[in-house]
């Protein structure tokens, strides 16, 4: 039965000219059919010398790989992240490599695409094969801690003393210290500035002067304003700076400062001042409309600076607008968490010095300045808004910044899913926000 | 593959001359064994490892602590009662029968009338079938990234040609608006599997002897009556065999819609395939994913068995002499 299951996977394989990233792989019976399909060929099948050595191999890569942590060299420094793109990849390595070298240590560092890190992450715990350090985005802190895979950074003699206490909090699991940050990142309005000149507009910073601009700016082809709604962590995490500053909360999405915030986002689209587009559109397609002049304002993160000076548009950044001028906008804090996951003490001890330099000053500021992140340490901070006068909006932000798990711990990641389907229901017209954020409400409820 | 394998195998130990079984003894027996056994491994190793394996997670409760400490609590059919109290489950079932039952009927008409099409001669159909097949050799991630051009509301081809031709008043919201992105999915879709069906079905009709044509022809059959008299009924068992195949593959297409939408806007697209993903890798609750991919190997499997049934109907009456 699983042959004919299997040839029907490889005759749809064939047919998508699809063989690697088989996410189902784990479920599908004939998942892995394919990419093994041509592997008994009439060859392998007629020598069997040749299925004894290739057993053999097979048996001997595993036993390679079973080894696991402590057959590792305890001085190099197994490193895991998600920067992925060429530029960061080399400040990071170069940052990571000056630390290994105080101590005479060498880095061996992995970088996969973020959708797959933490897949990567489970599967290596699973093989207890994890990395000495590991830098995962602050919201997936709470999932790899409730693995009980990470060690607390106290006992290394790492503090969050000095940074912004919300950094301190996204890198906090039940009360203890698990990640430190040497950046963050988040939210803020972009503008185009051109447009806005032309139409002698000022940028907006409440809620009404937004939909104003926006209103003005809309022209054919061309929307007021762009940002993410898609149904991932990016949604929601784009609207949590709308909810909270209206004072809505995550573990009461019911009221109405909650619904009313929902009302003003989705309010945008049904206007027609942002594209019914942006329930599909990640950041990166949010920075692409903005660069290529179909939207006038966009909300987006610090790390979209770099695409934008390429692009040649000239923009400016404001903090995210609020519902009045007297409150302090509220963003997401957003950015990697270092931590150390359980492997020997003697590597433990290797990857949380490394950590620690990582958060130096000097170090802290090398690395935030080429990646447009903002320093964790407030007083770093502070001279990195004189020095570079285009993150001054960001680090504003970071001192009001929340930490998205703060309230919900691991039961973040749900009640964020939900809150995403939420924001897409209201904007594709299937829910009233009430309607939607009462079921989002009820998800909540039942997170474990 | 994985059959054409099976049965050499099987051919391959079935010794010719039956007088010799008995007296060949243990050589050749290992001989017959040594063919099999690189299959037997194969297939335990990757079918019915991972296949026993899902159905035990569909059982067992996964956190994401029992990747670390390994071992998850046996839960009896929690899973399942889960599953189907969730509001989605109705919606990603639902989704998944109208997508398989819309790419599946357009498929088989558009790729039916396309075989009958190229069974003329004409100059130049070669190449024609050849450039049709198109779809088949590009990466459904390619495909899908193309589509979400073409359906863009604002700048995409669709909306513009639409527009253009007075056909509608305004843009249409192909894959950000509930009503219209399972259509979108399943266009798309419809144009990845026509040439499948195409290819079969034109093949199947190499078979049908052109003198039943000319018969028919002569006693003065019209075109649509030698359609329905002499090609479909010929060709019923690659019918059933195309509609069984692309039954299967449509129930589990993954790549398309994640592409096109991820399953949304507000899970307008979501079928048990992405919602299966969903669960396992983006909720990290393995259990309820297998679960849900417990169901697909269920109605694959069905399918599968009808497949298998028809196959040896089809061979019985072909035995029968004519």
């Amino acid at each position: 039965m699983w042959s004919l299951v299997g040839f029907v996977e490889a005759i749809r394989q064939a047919r998508s000219g699809r063989v690697e990233r088989h996410p189902t792989d784990n479920r599908t019976p004939a998942g892995k059919a394919p990419a093994f399909g041509g592997a008994p060929d009439g060859r392998g099948n007629r020598s069997p010398a040749r299925v004894v050595t290739i057993g053999l191999v097979v048996l001997l890569v595993t036993a390679g790989c079973a080894g696991g942590v402590r057959s590792r060299d305890p001085n190099v420094v197994i490193e895991l992240d998600h920067y992925t793109d060429a530029a960061a990849g080399r400040q990071f390595r170069a940052v990571l490599d000056r630390c290994a070298r105080r101590f005479d240590l060498r880095i061996q560092r992995q970088d996969v695409p973020t959708d797959q890190l933490m897949p990567k992450v489970l599967r290596d715990a699973t093989a207890h094969s994890l990395p000495d350090l590991l830098f995962v985005d602050n919201p997936d802190l709470q999932t790899v801690a409730e693995t009980g895979a990470l060690t607390e950074l106290g006992q290394y003699g790492l503090s969050g003393e000095g940074h912004f206490s919300a950094i301190v909090e996204a890198g906090s699991y039940r009360g203890e210290l698990y990640g430190l940050a040497p950046g963050v990142n988040g939210l803020a309005l972009f503008y185009n500035r051109t447009v806005f000149e032309r139409a002698g507009l000022d940028p907006p910073e409440t809620w009404q002067e937004m939909r104003e601009a926006a209103r003005t700016l809309t022209r054919g082809s061309t929307h007021g304003l762009a940002f993410s709604a898609i149904a991932s962590e990016e949604g929601s995490w784009q609207f949590e700076p709308f909810l909270w500053s209206n004072g809505g909360e995550l573990d009461d999405l019911t009221s109405p400062e909650s619904v009313r915030a929902l009302e003003f986002w989705s309010g945008l689209v049904e206007d027609g001042l942002a594209s019914r587009s942006v329930v599909n559109w990640n950041q990166n397609d949010v920075i692409d409309r903005f660069a290529s002049g179909h939207a006038a304002m966009m909300i987006n993160g610090s790390w979209s600076l770099s695409a934008l000076d390429d692009s040649g548009t000239d923009y400016g950044v404001v903090p995210i607008p609020t519902p009045s001028p007297d409150v302090a906008p509220q963003v997401p804090l957003g950015g990697e968490v270092g931590v150390v996951p359980e492997t020997t003490p003697r590597r433990q001890e290797n990857a949380a010095r490394v950590l620690g330099c990582m958060l130096e000053r000097e170090n802290m500021l090398d690395w935030t300045t080429d990646h447009a992140y903002v320093p964790s340490r407030v007083d770093t901070a502070e001279q990195y808004a004189r020095d570079v006068p285009a993150m001054k909006p960001f680090v504003t932000e970071v001192a009001t910044g929340r930490a998205r798990t703060a309230e919900l711990g691991p039961r973040y990641r749900e009640v964020s899913q939900a809150l995403a389907d939420a924001v897409q229901a209201t904007i594709a017209g299937s829910a009233s926000p009430e309607q939607a954020l009462e079921r989002a409400a009820r998800v909540a409820e039942t997170a474990d | 593959m994985t059959t054409a394998s099976a049965k050499t195998t099987k051919t391959g130990a079935a010794p010719p001359r039956r007088g010799r079984r008995g007296i060949g003894g243990g050589r050749e027996r290992l001989v017959r064994w040594t063919f099999v056994l690189p299959m037997a491994v194969f297939l335990l190793l990757f079918f019915c490892y991972p296949v026993s394996r899902n159905l035990m997670m569909g059982f067992q409760q996964w956190t994401v602590a029992s990747f670390y400490e390994g071992g998850a609590p046996f839960v009896g059919l929690d899973n399942y009662v889960e599953l189907v109290t969730d509001p989605l489950f109705g919606t990603a079932v639902l989704n998944t029968a109208l997508f398989t039952a819309g790419s599946l009927s357009f498929q088989f008409v558009i790729g039916l009338g396309l075989a009958v099409f190229f069974q003329r001669r004409f100059p130049l159909s070669g190449v024609l079938r050849g450039l049709l097949l198109l779809p088949w050799l590009l990466p459904l991630v390619v495909s899908g990234a193309v589509f979400r051009w073409i359906y863009d509301e604002g700048f995409g081809v669709l909306n513009q040609v639409l527009l253009g031709l007075r056909l509608i008043q305004d843009p249409i919201p192909w894959l950000s608006s509930t009503q219209y992105a399972l259509t979108a999915a399943v266009i798309a879709n419809i144009w990845v599997g026509v040439p499948f069906n195409l290819v079969i079905l034109h093949s199947g009709l190499q078979a049908v002897p052109a003198s039943l044509y000319e018969a028919a022809a002569l006693d003065g059959a019209g075109p649509w009556q030698r359609f329905r008299k002499i090609t479909l009924p010929l060709l019923r068992p690659v019918i059933a065999i195309v509609l069984m195949l692309g039954l299967i593959y449509t129930l589990k297409v993954f790549d398309m819609i994640m592409v096109l939408t991820g399953g949304g806007p507000a899970n307008a697209t979501e079928t048990l395939t992405t919602w299966s993903f969903a669960l396992s890798f983006e909720e990290f609750d393995f259990g309820q994913g297998a679960a849900v991919g417990n169901v697909l190997i269920v109605i694959a499997l069905v399918f599968a068995l009808l497949y298998l049934r028809s196959i040896r109907d089809s061979l019985r009456s072909e035995g029968e002499p004519r």
